[in-house]
């Protein structure tokens, strides 16, 4: 075990200002129940889980409610005990309306939980291991929530050779990763062991931004003496730092081919908080029912590093963080550089929300666009230049002295590509159906 | 009837939603600033009529914008400073003696026919300014090159020719027996102790300018260095003038730092703009040099010419996207 | 003199073997092409609205000819190009009913809450992409003109936060249906008088939370309208919906509709 600096700096990217010293030094905080859930069916990229229970049916802490329902896709579990009191469609961070089971939460919590049986991952089987993560609905808590089942079975004709662990948190503001680096690393070291028996004894990179020595010790502290090959890669700070591409090349100087996923350079990446559930998932049988999120912003009384069931409304969130200021004119899921603005505080969270920010009109830029000046700026943040390959992190808009929607138009652009492409599909297998 | 309101209506925009301290304005009052050290030169040297000529500039660029604004039923851009940035370039490029009205047409030609014909900031192909300077070199050719303030005081070899000529002008009409390489003029030269325009003549304030705008991160260094590095590279093979005479004589300095890196007219990434800079100083000494033409300064016509050259530039260097695998 | 005679000469030279150039070209370079293309692409109206589903007329007029398409498909040009087409063709005609868009929305923004400020790209997928858009009801009109920015001729206006469509201008070529991302746009027979100004389907309570002239399933229509019997209505959810086939005509039904969804010629007709 040793620690390095990174060698190999990307191309662009840019320093947003990180205010993350709001929340950094509260310790993580488990919340009270609220009174009521929401629990989505799509908390993970993919295709949503299929519901297994109906209104009035009583649920235990741990219960399988939502079946995975397709490749890309994951488990959903309850989150407490309780009734459910409806299943409908609800709006989720970003937008979209998806069913979710609305769970009236028992008063009396005593009950037995329907937690899977612990394993020892030493003499568990690298399939049961796999099966478990499969079980417990681990999907990427970074942001996307790509299903980490599908990341750690890997094609056949394709080896891991790199575990990478993503503890850069470049988003702003959000410090959820880092109080779960300082305050669960033994978790994470348990993770890691987990995750190399499952993907056949990778060497481990573990990558945290230089801004944040207090975690990359801690880190060190619980790694000490693990064996093999394992280092703890210290990162410039700078952003998109987080994004899984760019971290490889930071890390172990691969280049991801465009279009393509890490495995096809023998890299996996995942989450510092999702490799701990992966622990929590073998170790103790817990399911992914409960995240750390940051609650912060200058529009919320008391920042705090808030652990809670998935599925707590916002506002119930808000409430335990002492409520909103006066004034708050932006509320944010996630990040400010890659987040989903929300218009109520209805909505619930999920496996992937790191964070909900809550920014006042001091913080909030109402702009309109102008003219593009030419001057490069966003060409020189950018990361990628082909718009499918665009990862939206935001580095563009960013700089842009003109204020130009440069983001939401690649957005929009690779939304009308996929959108003509499936029509182009339709229209040909239409074609050959008639044949 | 509309339902009651239940909530508070937040903000709903797109990510991201933070923003770097940057804005059009901000970037042209930078601009300003780091002009400001030469003009203040040019009013040194050439006295209240420098200002005048600035201010007339100035006024006639901000009106020609609003009116044209105004016809073209578009939102009011003279907020964004451009117009102001314009003008004043354009007035540190014109000779002090030059009539009040004369600056104002050019002024009005910049904004109205060199900008806003083609839509306003960020499509014009050329640079305003130099667009109204090159317009007036033709219109008024004769007011253009006239240099009676005669500044220049050199001590040694100093003629009746010399005192009413640019360096430049004594380069081109190859004057016998001038001692080139004498520390004086090249003192004189950095000062901006010269004949010449308003805010070309003091390489100091104009690079103080330039540095201004680079620890700004308002340009980068690709442009200035490869313009004035070629226009030295070449004089020093070509012999006879030494190279620093080129560089800090006419428009060297004020072009590479103020008028090539013009963002909206030049290449966006650093490759295009060190082929973009080479061509200005290659372009710039051809004319300078060139033993049958009529032009003393080529400064305002090589970035003209590199202006039309742009859009051919920043096609053929495209970054490479990260990841993107070489065919 | 003489010099005046060179240069006629020379000029004329050139002329002459330029023409020759073009003569030869024209002979040999020529592409051979069924008149009937000519013919067919002269008879269609020539808006290259593509609402047949090629790429502009002559496009059209080329499938026609080859027969990957049939008559038929040209909205704008309505019966008349089609039976012209038909008897380019030589096949039988048939008559198809002149349709207009109908955007299915009467909530503008004095009618219909907005549960936040929108700020980014004018175009209505991008704001229902953003949050889910910024108006209360996630089937309503967004007002951002997706639909009037590709109307081929200007039919569509955006009014009060509120697409309105004029049905007169429409040519019902149905680029408006496609690029709504609310899907709220239907061609209708321009006939029809009476129309369901609604597009969501939720339960009322759920309704008039966000909109005021929003339907609600009370099926009063229907019961004005002589009764489930007379089919004028169809109901999808709690959304009351004008059956095309048959549509009604009262004039009164506008008046009874408790929410004022329903509304007599909503087409918006231009002044002058």
């Amino acid at each position: 075990m040793k620690t390095v600096q990174s060698a190999f700096k990307f191309h662009g990217g840019v320093h947003p200002q990180y205010n993350k010293d709001l929340a950094a030094s509260k310790p993580i905080e488990a919340m009270p129940l609220p009174k009521q859930l929401v629990v989505s069916m799509s908390q993970h990229l993919g295709a949503p889980a299929k519901c297994l229970v109906k209104k009035g049916d009583a649920v235990a802490k741990g219960q399988l409610i939502g079946e995975r329902n397709g490749f890309i896709s994951a488990n959903v579990h309850a989150p407490v005990a309780g009734t459910v009191a409806a299943v409908e469609p609800r709006m989720g961070p970003t937008g979209g309306w998806v069913d979710a089971v609305i769970l009236d939460v028992a008063e009396d919590q005593s009950g037995a939980s329907a937690f899977m049986p612990p394993l020892d991952w030493k003499s568990a089987s690298r399939e049961d291991l796999l099966a478990r993560v499969n079980d417990a609905g681990i999907c990427g808590m970074g942001g996307a929530g790509f299903p980490t089942v599908v990341k750690l079975s890997p094609p056949p004709d394709k080896h891991c050779e790199y575990l990478i662990l993503n503890g850069a948190e470049c988003e702003p503001y959000l410090t959820s990763d880092y109080r779960t680096m300082l305050e669960r690393a033994d978790r994470i070291r348990a993770g890691v062991e987990i995750m190399r028996k499952i993907l056949n004894g990778p060497a481990v990179r573990i990558a945290v931004e230089a801004n944040k020595p207090d975690a990359i010790a801690a880190l060190e502290k619980a790694f000490a003496d693990i064996e093999g090959n394992v280092e703890i890669v210290v990162l410039p700070v700078l952003y998109p730092q987080g994004s899984e591409k760019h971290q490889i090349y930071a890390t172990v100087k691969r280049i991801v081919p465009e279009g393509a996923l890490p495995i096809a350079v023998g890299c996996v990446v995942e989450n510092v908080g999702t490799v701990a559930a992966i622990a929590d998932a073998v170790e103790k049988g817990i399911p992914l029912i409960e995240r750390v999120t940051t609650v912060s912003g200058d529009g919320v009384v008391e920042p705090k590093n808030v652990r809670a069931p998935v599925g707590t409304r916002y506002a119930d969130l808000v409430a335990f963080c002492g409520g909103e200021k006066e004034g708050v004119r932006k509320v944010i899921s996630g990040g400010p550089m890659m987040g989903f603005n929300v218009p109520n505080l209805e909505i619930p969270t999920t496996k992937t929300t790191s964070g909900l920010l809550f920014f006042t009109s001091a913080r909030v830029f109402q702009y309109s666009s102008n003219a593009c000046i030419n001057c490069g700026r966003c060409v020189r943040a950018a990361q990628k230049m082909d718009v499918m390959d665009c990862i939206e992190c935001g580095a563009c808009s960013f700089g842009c002295p003109a204020y130009r929607d440069i983001t939401q138009n690649c957005r929009r652009a690779k939304a009308s590509i996929r959108a003509a492409a499936a029509a182009a599909k339709a229209k040909a297998a239409a074609a050959n159906a008639k044949k | 009837m509309l339902p009651k309101q239940t909530a508070e209506r937040y903000i709903l925009s797109s990510s991201p939603h933070a923003h770097a301290d940057a804005s059009t304005s901000r970037i042209m009052l930078d601009v300003i600033i780091a002009l400001l050290p030469a003009l203040c030169c040019g009013v040194y040297f050439f006295g209240l009529r420098a200002l005048i000529l600035t201010g007339t500039c100035i006024a006639a660029c901000l009106v020609t914008e609003g009116l044209c604004r105004l016809a073209m039923k578009r939102e009011n851009t003279i907020g964004d400073l451009s117009a102001v940035v314009t003008g004043l370039l354009l007035a540190l490029n014109l000779p002090p003696d030059l009539p009040v009205w004369m600056a104002a047409v050019g002024g009005v030609f910049a904004i109205g026919f060199a900008k806003q014909v083609f839509g306003g900031l960020g499509y014009n192909p050329f640079n305003p300014a130099l667009s109204a300077r090159a317009f007036m070199l033709i219109s008024f050719t004769g007011a253009m090159t006239t240099w009676s303030s005669s500044a220049w005081t050199l001590s040694a070899g100093s003629t009746e020719a010399v005192t009413t000529a640019t360096p430049l002008a004594l380069i081109k009409k190859g004057a016998e027996g001038f001692d080139w390489s004498q520390a004086a003029l090249i003192k004189d030269l950095f000062i901006g102790n010269v004949n010449g325009c308003i805010g070309e003549v003091s390489a100091l304030a104009l690079l103080i300018g330039a540095v201004y705008l680079l620890v700004r991160k308002v340009i980068t260094w690709h442009i200035p260095v490869a313009f004035i590095g070629t226009v030295f590279l070449y004089a020093m093979f070509k012999g006879g003038v030494p190279p620093l005479v080129h560089v800090l004589s006419g428009g060297c300095v004020i072009g590479a730092c103020f008028m090539a890196t013009d963002y909206v007219t030049s290449p966006i990434t650093a490759k295009g703009k060190l082929i973009f800079g080479c061509g200005c100083g290659l372009i710039t000494m051809l004319i300078r040099t060139a033993p049958t033409g009529a032009y003393p300064e080529g400064v305002s016509f090589s970035i003209l010419i590199m202006n039309a050259l742009t859009p051919l530039i920043n096609r053929f260097t495209q970054p490479k996207p990260f990841g993107k695998v070489k065919k | 003199m003489n010099a005046i005679l060179i240069a006629i000469c020379v000029i004329a030279g050139i002329g002459a073997l330029a023409a020759l150039a073009l003569a030869i070209a024209d002979k040999y370079l020529a592409v051979q092409e069924d008149p009937r293309i000519g013919l067919a692409t002269a008879a269609l109206p020539g808006a290259n609205c593509g609402g047949c589903g090629f790429a502009g007329c002559a496009d059209y007029a080329r499938a026609l000819v080859e027969g990957t398409a049939a008559p038929g498909a040209c909205a704008p040009g309505g019966d008349a190009v089609n039976a012209e087409l038909a008897k380019i063709l030589g096949v039988a005609a048939t008559a198809t009913e002149r349709r207009v868009a109908l955007v299915k929305c009467g909530g503008t923004r004095s009618e219909a809450i907005r549960v936040g400020d929108y700020n980014g790209i004018c175009d209505c997928a991008a704001a229902a992409a953003t949050a889910g858009g910024d108006k209360g009801c996630r089937f309503g009109c967004l007002g951002y003109g997706a639909c009037a920015n590709v109307c081929p001729k200007h039919a569509i206006r955006i009014e009060d936060g509120l697409a309105v469509v004029d049905k007169r201008l429409c040519i019902g070529c149905g680029k408006c249906v496609s690029v709504c991302p609310r899907k709220l746009i239907e061609l209708v027979p321009a006939s029809a008088t009476i129309h369901v100004l609604c597009n969501n389907p939720v339960r009322g309570p759920e309704v008039t939370k966000v909109c005021g002239v929003g339907c609600i399933g009370c099926h009063l229509c229907e019961k004005n309208a002589g009764g489930k019997e007379a089919n004028h209505f169809t109901f999808n959810g709690f959304l009351a919906k004008v059956n095309y086939e048959n549509p009604p005509t009262d004039a009164a039904l506008a008046d009874k509709c408790p929410r004022k969804c329903i509304r007599e010629d909503a087409h918006f007709e231009t002044g002058n």
